[in-house]
């Protein structure tokens, strides 16, 4: 992979000398954040930190990981703060095959917010957690200032166990694998966006929040060699696929006419000038395998979601995009927060 | 998969190109005017499926990018007041005034700037902030002046007393007029806009073609929309003709919106504006006019926000190495500039046409492979 990453300029002249809304948005300067201000100093490096990691113990593999959120408004079409939290880092364990085991919860609570919005949140929790098998086992809880949070963030950590054998990750990546994808991109990103009254638009669409691990054990259990997955959250495909692309060291070309996009995330994005690409999902992930294993992959995926498919495969040195009418152009990463335009 | 049944939709577009080729004979100079037109086309990759005799040309038409650095001065300066809340649209929020801070590093510094999609949106800020002020940065083409002279207007009637609009609307004939005159103007033909047309019809266009003797197409913003407009322009220029055409009718492009336009003229009177990248442009902007003025952010506060007419300086193409007013008239392409991805990017932009998403050289950037 070569540009967008490798900006000559190094954070503080392009990007200023504070945090901006964008750092957190998935895209470039996410990317340019995690890789030239925390990683450094956190002392990690060979550059990745992957959404959930590896340990080793005697007793086999175990995955690991942890997730903040900070969602508004705290509920939505589709799911709530709650239900989000233990997906999220669920599907972050499910994203190197592991079953989840165990979970923490941490809050920060915003003095004023109604005890009975916390508990119905909670439930949520609750009802995720018990959905995905598994028990929320400790946790923490602080109290801020009023105006110092948004009602309530979370935290969640999670421990899974990987199956012997099972070993995803961007490394196993290898040309001519194929490209899927769970289902269709963006919805959550939509839904959110137009639960935020400020930007005046309505959609019938709920999130796509769900659990993912179920159908990565079922793709594990087929006996499927899965050499990549990730979650399409913040940033979207087009961010999954950038960092797997440059950790694997390998190219791309994507087929846009494959994509699949719901109708109203196109007319959405298409009125507020975004691209579904970079649209955030909750329930969705990419999935790299050798080729002679992508139609009973699909087949499995359609189970979950009609909407999966086949976009892509891997190869070459870019990161390429298909145009529907048959023109390569280099697929674009998001550059942080999602900002409607003009016209 | 997205919205319209895409095997019919490249049937369509590969009769058009088709057309296309055996109807252009010899080498002809198109200008889509506006951004969101560059932008298609290049994400599209349009420009590589037609006829190599075809040559397109961007044009200056991103209201964002060509919105003047001493106004987004002005804008940074008013959300630095405490009791200053700033609305604009989403993408004003990157772009950098003189210097290089903009509107979403002054919100991380604390400054309240809030992004609207809509400017009556503004009124309900407003009413639910009476002990703040809120201002409304206003840019856009012709497009959206009548939301913002309707904001202006309701508030005006309303009373409002802590809303104001800080004015930068650009209006696109003269700066067509402006491409054409300059004595290296390679454009042949236009492609105009259909959303601006929607609100203005055609009648401003008439005399730029007649005068110029240049064919002006009014398009939409769809691929097939986009090689319908190439092709009728390209039957006109091998006709030697020189008409008005719409290629839009779907949006009424032809007649335009008389009640848009009247409330255009209501609340605005035009006025000289300063184009970044373009230099000063007679007649191309627009400025709240009596009554209405009262909402004039420069009233309001004085020292942050003085009318944009006092403004004659050029900062941005001074940049070094930044070729931005010869890629706004057409007369290079970005990817000819040699700052091009070498110290100039849509993160760091040197000048106008990189600034905003859909300026030229951002959508070069975004949608081609850079050696
Ligand atoms: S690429 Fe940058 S430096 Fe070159 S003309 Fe465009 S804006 Fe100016």
């Amino acid at each position: 992979m070569t540009a967008p990453l490798n900006l000559p300029c190094p954070i503080s002249p392009d990007d200023g000398p504070v945090v901006l809304l964008g750092h957190g948005g998935g895209g470039l300067l996410s990317q340019r954040l995690l890789q030239q201000v925390i990683l450094p100093a956190l002392g990690t490096t060979d550059g990745v930190l992957l959404d959930a990691a590896t340990l080793k113990t005697e007793g086999g593999e175990l995955a690991f990981s942890t997730d903040g959120h900070v969602v508004r408004p705290l509920e939505f079409p589709g799911g709530d703060i709650g239900s989000l939290a233990v997906f999220g880092t669920v599907n972050d364990l499910a994203m190197l095959g592991a079953t989840p085991l165990a979970l923490s919860l941490g809050l920060i609570l915003e003095e004023g917010l109604p005890l009975s919005t916390l508990s119905r949140l909670l439930r949520s929790a609750a009802a995720a957690a018990d959905r995905c098998g598994v028990s929320v086992v400790t946790g923490d809880t602080k109290v801020v200032e009023k105006g110092k949070a948004d009602g309530l963030f979370m935290t969640t950590a999670g421990i899974g166990r990987i199956p012997a054998g099972v070993s995803i990750g961007p490394r196993a990546i290898r040309s001519g694998d194929v490209i899927l994808v769970s289902g269709d991109l963006g919805r959550h990103g939509v839904a959110i966006l137009a639960a935020r009254e400020e930007l005046g638009f309505s959609t019938s669409l709920a999130s796509d929040l769900a659990p993912l691990h179920g159908s990565v054990q079922a793709l594990l259990a087929a006996g499927l060699d899965l050499h990549a997955l990730r979650d399409l959250t913040r940033g979207g495909l087009a961010a999954a696929l950038h960092e797997l692309c440059r950790d694997a060291g390998l190219g791309a070309l994507v087929h846009e006419a494959e994509v699949p996009v719901h109708g109203a995330v196109a007319s959405a994005c298409e009125l507020l000038g975004l691209d579904p690409f970079t649209m955030a999902s909750e329930g969705r992930f990419v999935l790299m395998l050798p080729e002679a294993q992508a139609q009973e992959a699909l087949k499995l995926l359609r189970r979950w979601q009609s909407g999966a498919a086949i976009i892509g495969r891997i190869g070459g040195e870019a990161l390429l995009l298909e145009t529907s009418l048959g023109v390569r152009r280099p697929l674009e990463l998001g550059r942080g927060e999602l900002l409607p335009r003009i016209c | 998969m997205s919205g319209s049944p895409p095997h019919r939709q490249r049937q369509e577009v590969q009769r058009l190109l088709d057309a296309l080729h055996t109807e252009t004979r010899r080498s002809w100079t198109l200008m889509e005017v506006c951004g969101g037109q560059t932008h298609a086309i290049l994400r599209h990759g349009l420009d590589q499926l037609i006829p190599p005799q075809l040559e397109l040309i961007h044009g200056p038409g991103c209201p964002v990018c060509v919105t003047a650095a001493e106004t987004i001065d002005r804008a940074l300066a008013l959300a630095a007041r405490p009791e200053v809340i700033l609305c604009t649209y989403g993408d004003m929020l990157r772009v950098p005034g003189t210097g290089p801070s903009h509107l979403l590093e002054a919100r991380a510094n604390g400054a309240d700037v809030r992004v609207i999609t809509a400017p009556l949106d503004v009124l309900a800020v407003a009413r639910s902030h009476p002990g703040r002020q809120v201002v409304f940065f206003a840019v856009g083409f012709e497009t959206t002046a009548p939301a913002t002279a309707l904001l202006a207007h309701q508030a005006w009637s309303g009373g409002a007393q802590n809303l104001s609009l800080l004015v930068s609307h650009v209006r696109v004939p003269p700066a067509m007029e402006a491409i054409l005159t300059a004595p290296e103007c390679r454009v042949q033909g236009f492609l105009a806009a259909g959303h601006v047309c929607a609100v203005m019809g055609r009648t401003e266009y008439e005399p730029i073609a007649a005068q110029h003797r240049r064919p002006i197409v009014i398009t939409g913003f769809e691929p097939l929309d986009l090689l319908e407009g190439m092709l009728r322009a390209v039957r006109q220029l091998e006709r030697g003709e020189a008409r008005v055409e719409d290629a839009y009718p779907r949006a009424g492009a032809g007649v335009g919106n008389a009640s848009a336009r009247a409330l255009i003229t209501k609340v605005f009177t035009r006025c000289d504006q300063h184009w970044r990248g373009l230099g000063m442009l007679p007649g191309s902007g627009l400025r709240l006019r009596p009554p209405y003025d009262a909402l004039d952010a420069a009233r309001r506060f004085p020292s942050a926000a003085r009318p944009d007419t006092d403004t004659d300086t050029d900062t941005d193409t001074d940049t070094e190495g930044c070729i931005s007013g010869l890629v706004l008239q057409g007369l290079a392409r970005p990817d000819a500039c040699p700052r091009f991805g070498r110290g100039c990017s849509p993160e760091r932009p040197l000048g106008a046409p990189m600034v905003s998403a859909e300026g030229a050289c951002a959508a070069y950037w975004r949608y081609r492979e850079r050696t």
